[in-house]
């Protein structure tokens, strides 16, 4: 082996004085790091926006025949929280996330192609903007204050002009459409750079289980943001040049765009959650001391969740009245999922068996993420049961399930993925007392509000009413709900703290804090521009590993 | 600044991965037939469902001649990116300019029948759920066949003006499979709309 | 308002229902703590059939929760890394085909039998022929209200459901057609069956067959529009003679129209002189309205604006001077009658029995 250092020869960059000059710096910038925490910290921005309009709309919930907004604003507020949430936290955090990790890990200097990069992140922010815009513009600069309200799955004919008049659903429309191009582009920039763009010696076999997943998320997030481009195109010709796709009167069909929304819709959640399994994937058998177990099995189960959820999105329209084949067909398809995602959690316990766990922040989050990832399994096989969906379908019941995925699943991994990596991007360690108390916050908000949100479904409250009325048995759980819903926006504020704290207080993290075993880990912190200053070659799937321990590398066993 | 060095004695064969230019041109087909699928799916479901007149029997003519001129056209632009690569610009020039008129053709017929529909059959998109459907899809359609007629003329113009050599076979080999996806979705469209529809 | 909810509890409180539950006895009850729209008190065949399945499914994953959870804490606790502990890494074990198979084949044959399950209720509901006696009921989904045409008995209602109880011995289940006039609505009574959604251009058919007399609630499941909240359900199951005796009185026609009353026929001239004739309909007037709730029986009912408000003559006052003021996104305009107009209407509705 070659033992010489790599020394960097490049001229320092000159000091910049002007905030003009760093605002034009990053606006500017093709850098796939930069590009990438600009995605991060555009969806923090409208995470914490949509947060405050989740509190806002539990506190009305809090107590019957309750009146902080009205009807109107409430039915705006969920349609916002719920887009806002998946088009413009959601997809962009772990877009950002892909976007700084990805390079680095499968050794390249930047993705394949950095300009249709930035374009990307541009057009994404852009759309966020223009969704937020109608607040001001929903009904002409005059009628403020008349964003859409027509759920964020927009079943038709609500969405039709005679039921939706103004623009609002316009600007809804318009600004998917936007992100939906971004998001294409950045998950053919990101599957290229990892057919065309991988070091030396990375065959697909030997490449980290984060790239791997971000693969099959981008080929999902191409195949299935297709049809939501061509049912939002559908819509707009319905609303401006007056065709009939989702006009009833005219023989149109309402069932047609809830099949179009939900091919989109249902490969959606596991475009958000592959992401998710990635960070558990890298972090886990780091903080177990293992290399992951079943390497194999798990490149071959999220494959083979991709394939199957792109079948199984008619179990979102169990109650439209499918027939009984059609029901019994869906049922089938979408339980064996469980099976794919069953080999996922058994793998990781397996990682951690035998192992030396370290309780570090970014452990405590992957940890919590998977006991929750079980419970939100477990509740997603009761819906998958058509008879049992019949009585489940859109209550609260689907309302604590589906946030058990985003929230305590997804959000809780890239709660992990910020301790992880921000060592990595800023070069100093995030607070872990201050990480230590946004997790037990976070853990104890997070089963206040959706362990007890399951209940009003069973006692059939449905989701998206403005208020309900006393004596359904609903009231109690909607308050310890509204409580927990506190507590994970004090656990947020922390986290938020913590990131600015550490940025400029944080311990030096150095170049490889974590002892772990990937690419990234082997260049500085933060990474000069181009990465690696030799491209590197690797002769398994932990190069570090094999770098720290010669006599025994991981070559020998793969 | 430094890095690591991660130097392993690795064979000397030599590490070749797929272009990159045709692979995001692979995937780009893939997101775009998932949106073409939908507007054909679309034009199926609501086939023969129109609350008023008139049928796609009663107006539709098979546009034979431009549907084989596009086709062609996709010949034409294999053997440009073909001659290219063999370092014949002015053959490859010639090529493009074949296909750049082809496709000319076909968008001009294209032109023609929608004239012909709108005015003289009064079939416009708000007619009816057949008028909805078929405009739509023709129309995702030919919006295609005018990109590429755009980028085909780009290539055209650098090719006449002696800017084009054979280093850049592999980006006309790019556009080439654009078109020949624009050409390939004709087929299905054709099927669909003037042969099942009908 | 308390009139409403206190019925239809009612008509669930009692012992029978508690020992029925007694299987998950505290737990069952800490939940539901007398919820009237509990999933997991059914009433009729479906929601009963879909009780026995959740109760099924549930015992599946609480197991599997049990010991994924329980081998989760067992790891945690025992490969823990101590202080004292400085022998470097443990064994790196990159994974087992043997146990990767025993995973991937085990829950596929749970699956199986949870699907087989599964697939039973769904045929036992939705694909077994429909008996020779029923009753049918047509429902049509409004925005924010129900419309009940009752097309063998020859009349119409709207927002409160009346059906006949089903004897075990001679069963008479309730056939309901289900379309929409305008957007997706979904009809959902929890102790009686899950929900069916109600679409335009689409008809889609539920049934139940509730044995015990009480009224049971419910309300819109599909997000409809402004006032999608207050879009509520409520079922009546009457003795069988008590429903023939409402159907009587639903066919004929109503005292108001034929009263002599001279404050009454006020009240009349005043709803046929504006535009309420053009929504509404009473039979066996002029008013043929069809976008509006049937009113012809509209007195004799517990609710208006579809279940949110009760009944009362002041409530129906404040309703028609403006509609908006009670449940936002009405559909129905303030008609800006004078107090007069509003008094003599009032006692027309009223007496609309």
């Amino acid at each position: 082996m070659a033992v010489t250092e790599a020394v960097d020869l490049t001229a320092q960059p000159k000091g910049k004085h002007l905030w003009l000059e760093h605002v034009y710096d990053w606006v500017t910038s093709v850098d796939h790091k930069k590009i990438g925490i600009m995605y991060i910290v555009y969806s923090l921005f409208f995470l914490v926006i949509a947060g405050v309009m989740a509190l806002v709309i539990r506190l009305q919930l809090m107590v019957p025949n309750n009146h902080v907004v009205s009807p109107q604003t409430f039915n705006r507020l969920f349609t916002m929280h719920g887009t806002t949430m998946v088009f413009f936290v959601g997809m962009p955090i772990l877009f950002g996330f892909g976007n700084y990790l990805v390079p680095l890990m499968i050794g390249a200097r930047d993705m394949a192609f950095p300009r249709l990069n930035a374009f990307s992140f541009w057009l994404s922010a852009f759309g966020g903007i223009l969704l937020y815009f109608s607040y001001l513009g929903g009904e002409g600069l005059f009628g403020a204050g008349s964003a859409p309200d027509v759920g964020w799955f927009a079943y038709a004919p609500l969405t039709e002009k005679v039921f939706s008049p103004g623009h609002s659903t316009d600007y809804w429309t318009l600004s998917l459409l936007l992100t939906g191009i971004g998001t294409v582009a950045t998950s053919i920039n990101l599957m290229v750079t990892m057919i065309s763009m991988r070091c030396k010696g990375m065959t697909m076999t030997r490449m980290p289980l984060l790239p791997w997943l971000y693969f099959v998320t981008s080929f999902l997030a191409l195949i299935a943001i297709g049809p939501l481009t061509a049912a939002q195109v559908m819509l707009m010709l319905d609303r401006y040049v007056g065709s009939h796709f989702f006009d009833t009167q005219a023989g149109g069909s309402a069932i047609l765009w809830v099949h179009f929304f939900w091919i989109f819709g249902h490969p959606e959640v596991y475009i958000l959650v592959m992401p998710a399994f990635a960070f558990a994937n890298e972090i886990i058998p780091v903080f177990s001391r293992k290399a992951i177990f079943g390497y194999p099995a798990m490149v071959a189960a999220s494959v083979s969740i991709a394939f199957i959820s792109a079948g199984v999105w008619a179990h979102h329209m169990f109650t439209i009245g499918l027939g009984p084949g059609a029901n019994t067909f869906f049922t089938l398809s979408t339980m064996i999922i469980a099976v794919p995602t069953g080999i996922k959690i058994f793998n990781w316990l397996a990682t951690l068996w035998g192992g030396k766990i370290r309780f570090k922040s970014p452990m405590l989050f992957c940890l919590a993420f998977l006991f929750q990832f079980l419970v939100a399994g477990l509740t997603g096989i009761m819906l998958s049961a058509a008879p049992f969906d019949w009585q489940l379908g859109n209550s609260y019941f689907v309302i604590a399930h589906f946030h058990y995925v985003l929230v305590g699943a997804i959000l809780f991994c890239i709660f992990g993925a910020f301790y992880y990596w921000y060592p990595k991007a800023i070069g100093r360690m995030m607070n872990e007392r201050l990480g230590k108390w946004h997790f037990w916050l976070m853990v104890i908000g997070f089963h206040l509000t959706f362990d007890f949100m399951h209940v009003p479904g069973i006692l059939g409250m449905p989701r998206r009413i403005y208020t309900y009325e006393a004596g359904r048995g609903w009231e109690y759980w909607n308050m310890i709900v509204g409580i927990g819903a506190v507590f994970q926006a004090v656990a947020t504020l922390v986290f938020v703290y913590n990131l600015v704290w550490s940025y400029k207080h944080g311990e030096i993290a150095g170049r490889d804090p974590w002892d772990a075993w990937t690419l990234e880990w082997t260049t500085s912190s933060p990474p000069p521009d181009y990465n690696f200053a030799l491209a590197p070659s690797v002769g398994s799937r932990r190069p570090l590993w094999d770098l720290k321990h010669p006599e025994d590398p991981d070559s020998n066993y793969e | 600044m430094s890095t690591i060095p991660l130097d392993h004695e690795l064979d000397e064969t030599p590490w070749v991965l797929p272009d990159r230019g045709i692979s995001a041109m692979i995937l780009l087909i893939i997101a775009e037939s998932a949106i073409f699928i939908i507007f054909v799916v679309g034009y199926i479901f609501y086939l023969g469902k129109s609350l008023s007149g008139p049928k796609p029997a009663d107006v539709l003519e098979l546009p034979i001649f431009s549907s084989i001129c596009l086709l062609s056209s996709s010949l034409t632009a294999h053997f440009a990116v073909s001659t290219l690569r063999k370092a014949k610009t002015a053959a490859c020039a010639a090529w493009l300019a074949l296909t750049v008129a082809l496709g000319t053709i076909f968008i001009t017929s294209t032109g023609i029948e929608w004239h012909h529909l709108i005015y003289e059959k009064g079939l416009t998109i708000q007619t009816n759920l057949f008028g909805t459907t078929f405009y739509s899809l023709v129309g995702l359609h030919a919006s295609h066949v005018i990109v590429g007629l755009c980028l085909l003329l780009v290539a055209l113009i650098a090719a006449l003006r002696g800017k084009l050599n054979e280093h850049h076979a592999e980006r006309l080999e790019v556009l080439s499979l654009y078109w020949h996806f624009v050409d390939g979705v004709w087929v299905i469209v054709f099927a669909v709309v003037y042969v099942l529809g009908r | 308002m308390s009139v409403i909810v206190e019925r239809a509890l009612g008509a669930v409180g009692t012992g029978e229902a508690m020992l029925f539950h007694r299987p998950f006895g505290f737990l069952g009850l800490a939940i539901e703590g007398g919820s009237p729209t509990s999933i997991f008190r059914p009433d009729a065949t479906p929601a009963h059939s879909i009780f026995g399945l959740s109760m099924f499914i549930l015992a599946i994953t609480g197991t599997i929760f049990a010991v994924v959870t329980g081998l989760l804490i067992y790891a945690l606790i025992k490969f823990r890394q101590r202080e004292a502990d400085t022998s470097g890494e443990p064994a790196q074990i990159f994974g087992s085909t043997q146990i990767e198979t025993a995973w991937t084949v085990i829950p596929l044959l749970i699956v199986v039998v949870m699907f087989l399950t599964a697939a039973r209720v769904i045929l036992a509901t939705q694909a077994i022929p429909k008996p020779a006696k029923t009753l049918d009921v047509q429902v049509v989904g409004h925005q924010f209200w129900w419309e009940y045409r009752y097309p063998k008995q020859g009349f119409v209602t709207a927002n409160e459901l009346h059906i006949p109880a089903s004897d075990p011995a001679h069963p008479l289940p309730t056939y309901l057609e289900m379309s929409s006039a305008d957007v997706i609505h979904s009809f959902w009574v929890p102790r009686l069956a899950g929900k069916l959604d109600v679409v335009p251009q689409h008809v889609n058919t539920m049934w139940f067959d509730p044995s015990k007399p009480g009224l049971y609630l419910g309300q819109c499941a599909q997000y409809c529009g402004v006032n999608h909240a207050k879009m509520l359900l409520r079922v009546y199951v009457d003795s069988p003679e008590d429903f023939a005796a409402w159907v009587k009185r639903q066919q004929a026609v109503p005292e108001g129209v034929t009263s002599t009353d001279p404050a009454i026929a006020e009240g009349k001239l005043v709803f046929e002189k504006n535009a309420c004739v053009n929504c509404h309909t009473v039979s066996g007037t002029v008013a043929k309205g069809r976008f509006g709730p049937d009113l012809t029986h509209v007195g004799s009912r517990d609710t208006i604006a579809s279940g949110a408000i009760e009944n009362t003559p002041e409530n129906l006052r404040k309703w028609i001077e403006d509609p908006n003021q009670m449940k936002p996104g009405a559909l129905m305009p303030a008609m800006r009658l004078n107090d007069r107009d509003l008094d003599a209407v009032t006692k027309y509705m009223t007496a609309l029995r």
